[in-house]
């Protein structure tokens, strides 16, 4: 009975392992990189906020970063927004499925929604955006290794340059743009982790609170059971 | 102090005069004699209680926000799904009542299915506890529609997804399923009718049927008293007061040991809760927060963990039967797997109650059963593929073995005497 019950238990693991493999890149911590959030906000505004909302994320919400009312003013708030807006964007979704096929989804959970047991959402972009690769049967003359067939062109194409598809099925880079690859893999660092940041912005807090909340537990369980001690002493 | 004492006296007088008020509390507190000897497994009861409460306080509590209009806004975005993020965002503390809704779902079955297993272990289905077990059983089913209605509200991918997959199961009953699926939906797509219905029953239908059954289930249980670890009845020894030998007060014993109970509970809920509300997919599933999209159909529809082992025991079934397509015949073999429970008390004819005295087959049994239960819920989570397609079938075989053989084998145990008065072990 005993090894049936061990044969039974282990079958499911023989079973398991079916389907295409996703090979992401890990992308780096930096929750706490004030500066990095702070670059990353400045990308995501720059390059992404065109044609992508981030509808459910408020401008103001950018001092929980360290960016103060000024700061968010001056460098954020390009199209006469408000201060406590939602980030929303001026292209209409029906145009835009015009132009890419697909209207550009919104971006502010994202990074929530591409978690998938090959990886956190953060790996899936940090790779997806540094897998670009020159493809000329494609409209927009791009494709990608985790997003076959994308309807996004590679917006940040003038900083990393081109790359293209090796035979051995590894990407090469055949034209350098604006920065070094090390430079490029850590400004998308930076924007990934933006948009862990955006996706869930209590995320630090909550952990935060979390272990006040344990230690508060912590302490009402050591009350409790004395208390349970004390009734049931005499019950034998 | 002794006037106020006098006030309050003649206060509860005047209320005990009116409403059965001191009589009720010492019915089913102050006087309600339950067993010395319970153990872990009986934390449970009242640990479903408080999810319960937890769950309707949140619930309510979302309910001022959320929107059910599966209609997009202006960036394209389900306002219902909106609604969500914005709880999650905007409304003060909304992401910590959400994410103690969203891990209460998940705590509700844990603790549902750990209070199942114990009547199990203990033969607390056993007469004269029928009702109590079958009141449960309903309480169970009423939890799964509850879940299954609320899953749909946020309106993302797996929301849509899962109901579309659901709702297209009961098509396949011979002559009413697709006007019932129809009636269901309220539409031919999932759509807006479809959530709105959901959330009429979610909040208030479905609720409303729940308290009243939890109210059947202790109003049972008070009446022919609890059982124990022993599976013996206390009320059999009683003292010259006509007070069980092995019983005592619900309150204050069991009061402050819930505590420490809910204490540890709410240690185990706060860590998920605090430091991984998603639970790694199983608990908040990440397609979830794609907004339902009617066009873009998942790679690999799953449902919510606490529902696989019972999906899994739908796909298995994959041969035709008199004309009608395997599918009609999956539904009955997953609605057959949760009805079967109600007939426990009837099927069990062992001589003894609890685990502690049953013979090797059935421990044999009840233990292939839990592996077989375990597997097909994790089989549930996976794409099917032949191979786990034949284990499914194979645990699904299990499963019912473990009811339909059981009148047979528990009746042939062999069995231990069972003690006078209760151990403590």
């Amino acid at each position: 009975m005993k090894k049936f019950l061990t044969a039974i238990l282990f079958v499911p693991f023989l079973a398991f392992g079916a389907g295409p493999e996703l090979h992401l890149d890990r992308a780096p911590d930096k929750s706490n990189d004030m500066a990095a959030l702070q670059n990353g906000a400045k990308i995501f505004v720059n390059y992404c906020l065109n044609c992508h909302s981030a509808s459910y994320m408020r401008y103001n919400r950018l001092e929980e970063i360290g960016l103060d009312d000024a700061q968010i003013k001056d460098n954020l708030l390009f199209a006469g927004e408000k201060y406590g807006e939602l980030m929303k964007i001026a292209m209409q979704r029906a145009e835009a499925k015009v132009w890419f096929g697909v209207a550009p989804p919104d971006l502010t959970i994202i990074a929530r929604a591409r978690a998938s047991e090959f990886g956190s959402g953060p790996d899936w972009l940090y790779t997806y955006l540094r897998t670009f690769y020159r493809d000329e049967t494609r409209p927009t003359g791009w494709n990608n290794m985790v997003f076959a067939n994308v309807g996004m062109p590679h917006v940040l194409w003038e900083l990393q340059g081109d790359q293209v598809m090796g035979e051995d099925h590894k990407l090469k880079l055949v034209k350098p743009g604006k920065l070094k690859p090390q430079e490029f893999d850590a400004m998308v660092g930076d924007l990934v982790a933006y948009l862990k940041y955006m996706g869930e912005p209590v995320a630090e807090f909550r952990k935060r609170l979390g272990v006040i909340v344990l230690i508060f537990l912590a302490v009402a369980f050591v009350f409790a059971y004395a208390l349970k001690r004390e009734y049931w002493k005499d019950i034998h | 102090m002794s006037k106020v004492n006098a006030l309050l006296q003649g206060t509860l007088n005047w209320v005990d005069e009116r409403f059965p008020l001191t009589k009720l509390w010492k019915e089913h507190l102050a006087e309600y004699y339950a067993p010395k000897n319970f153990n872990f497994w009986y934390f449970f009861g009242s640990l479903a209680l408080l999810v319960l409460v937890l769950q309707i306080v949140t619930g309510i509590l979302l309910t001022m926000h959320f929107k059910p209009d599966a209609s997009l806004n202006a960036s394209g975005v389900p306002v219902a799904f909106a609604s969500v993020e914005y709880i999650m965002r905007d409304v003060p503390w909304g992401w910590l009542i959400r994410y103690m809704h969203s891990t209460g779902a998940s705590a509700f079955f844990f603790v549902v299915y750990m209070h199942m297993f114990r009547g199990m272990l203990y033969g607390s289905y056993r007469k004269p506890r029928e009702l109590i077990w079958i009141f449960g059983m309903i309480i169970f089913l009423a939890l799964m529609a509850e879940a299954f209605f609320g899953y749909l509200l946020p309106w993302g991918q797996m929301s849509f997804w899962g109901a579309q997959v659901i709702v297209n199961l009961f098509s396949t009953i011979p002559l009413i399923g697709p006007d019932f699926s129809l009636w269901l939906r309220g539409d031919f797509v999932v759509g807006d009718a479809t959530l709105n219905r959901f959330f009429s029953f979610h909040v208030i239908a479905v609720p409303l049927v729940l308290l009243g059954l939890v109210a059947a289930h202790i109003i049972a249980l008070h009446e022919v008293g609890s059982n124990n670890p022993d599976g013996i009845e206390i009320k059999k020894k009683k003292d010259g007061n006509g007070i069980p030998l092995d019983g005592i007060p619900f309150h204050p014993y069991y009061t402050v040991k819930d505590i420490v109970g809910v204490v540890v509970f709410l240690m185990v809920f706060s860590v998920i809760l605090f430091f991984m509300p998603e639970f790694g997919g199983y608990f908040l599933e990440y397609n979830n927060f794609f907004p339902a999209d009617p066009l873009v159909t998942p790679l690999h529809i799953a449902p919510v963990w606490y529902f696989t082992p019972y999906y899994s025991i739908l796909r298995a079934v994959t041969y035709p039967l008199f004309g009608i397509d395997a599918k009609f015949w999956g539904v009955v073999a997953m609605g057959a797997s949760t009805m079967i429970l109600f007939l426990l008390p009837w099927l069990d004819r062992s001589p003894v109650k609890s685990i502690r005295y049953r013979g090797p087959l059935y421990k044999g049994f009840l233990t292939a059963f839990i592996v077989s239960f375990l597997i097909l819920g994790y089989l549930g989570m996976l794409g099917p593929t032949p191979v786990r397609t034949v284990m499914a079938q194979i645990c699904s075989v299990i499963y019912f073995a473990f009811f339909l053989l059981m009148p047979i084998y528990s009746s042939l145990d062999k069995c231990q005497p069972e003690p006078d008065r209760v151990t403590s072990k």
